[in-house]
């Protein structure tokens, strides 16, 4: 940019219609005269004024360059976009409550699946020790019958099973190898006197070990009564003995249940 | 001579030392920028005509930008703030164009 030199004429700077036609030669000889013009005062004043000038220039530019774009917004502006962000807010949180509802009634479902699942494990548990599908395992009592002369038969055998039953007993288990489950038949073996025995389709012989998961103390108690299984035994010429113990282990299973005829009626 | 250094002083101290607009100041500093560009440029075509003066410089000077800053508050305080700036941005761009009109007559005949 050019910049001037003191002349003589004062007058005003700016505003003038630019219809005059003023001579090239003159304005390019002042041009160079005020460039070449020794140093005055003027020039000074005027120096530090376009300095000015130019420092403003600069830091405004600056500003914009850097500052955020609603630095030099002004109000009503402002203020609309402070209405459209809120409104914008607005929607987001009646977005995010809707989210939030959904999550929720989504883990509440999956809670309630989490415990039907839970209560269907423990069916699940129950059914398959009663149903003789898995090994057991528990406190119980294991008790031992000898049969000497061989009169014990299905039917004694049968009445125990049916005492533990009725004392609580979880899962029947007789010389290791017959599961007692509710499908489960007991009837003489064709050899009598030797104290054989068909329980459930296995043939197991004397002497007789039954082992019941349950209570020990009830369990023991339907064993001993008077006229229970131990007189019964004793009168047929046979013994009993009890045996209590924190740790049964049940580890034959009766044959998989399969159906023909039944269905389930709902 | 001494103007236009002055003038390169000023934009390299407004560059390198980066200072912050006071927030006050913040909506006059564009309108202050433009009116003293056009008092600038007036005082070129003045020495082109050979009248310049730079009594009447100073003063054309600090009158066109504390004018254009007095308007542009009373814009403000009027609420017509934004419109009035543009107004004023309008008027000042009119005069820099005539006056570098002027200044291209004085230098190329044309």
């Amino acid at each position: 940019m050019p910049d001037e030199t003191p002349d003589p004429v004062p007058d005003e700077t700016p505003e003038e219609r630019p219809d005059e036609r003023p001579s090239g030669a003159d304005g390019r000889r002042r041009l160079l005269g005020a460039l070449t013009a020794r140093p005055s005062r003027g020039q000074a004043v005027a120096g530090v004024l376009l300095a000015l000038l130019g420092f403003a220039a600069a830091v405004q530019v600056n500003a914009v360059r850097t500052e955020t774009p609603y630095a030099g917004a002004r109000r009503d502006d402002l203020v609309q976009l402070l209405q459209s962000l809120s409104a914008a807010q607005d929607r987001a949180e009646s977005q995010l409550t809707d989210l939030e509802d959904t999550r929720d009634a989504l883990e509440e479902s999956t809670d309630q699946r989490t415990a039907a699942l839970e209560e269907a494990r423990r069916q699940l548990d129950a059914l398959q020790i009663l149903s003789g599908a898995v090994g057991a395992t528990g406190p119980g009592i294991r008790i031992t019958i000898q049969d000497p002369d061989g009169n014990v038969g299905a039917r004694t055998l049968l009445n125990s099973v049916e005492e533990l039953r009725d004392a609580g007993a979880e899962a029947i288990e007789i010389n290791d190898e017959a599961r007692v489950v509710a499908q489960t038949y007991l009837t003489d073996g064709d050899d009598l006197t030797d104290g054989e025995l068909i329980v459930g389709g296995r043939t197991v012989r004397a002497p007789y070990v039954l082992e019941a998961i349950g209570s020990t103390e009830t369990l023991s108690e339907a064993v001993v009564f008077p006229g229970g299984l131990t007189d019964e035994v004793e009168a047929l010429g046979g013994t009993v003995t009890v045996e209590q113990s924190d740790t049964i282990e049940i580890s034959s299973l009766a044959p998989e249940p399969h159906t023909d005829f039944v269905e389930p009626s709902t | 001579m001494i103007a236009l250094l002055g003038l390169v002083v000023g934009v390299i101290a407004g560059l390198f030392l980066e200072p912050s607009v006071p927030l006050s100041l913040q909506p006059y500093l564009p309108i202050a920028v433009v009116a003293a560009l056009d008092a600038t440029f007036g005082a070129m075509r003045a020495l082109l005509d050979g009248i310049f003066d730079e009594k009447v410089f100073v003063i054309s000077f600090v009158s066109n930008v504390l004018v254009a800053a007095l308007i542009v508050y009373l814009g403000d305080q009027l609420g017509v703030g934004s419109q009035l700036s543009t107004g004023v941005v309008v008027v000042l761009g009119i005069r820099i164009f005539s006056n570098v009109a002027a200044i291209r007559r004085h230098l190329f005949h044309a």
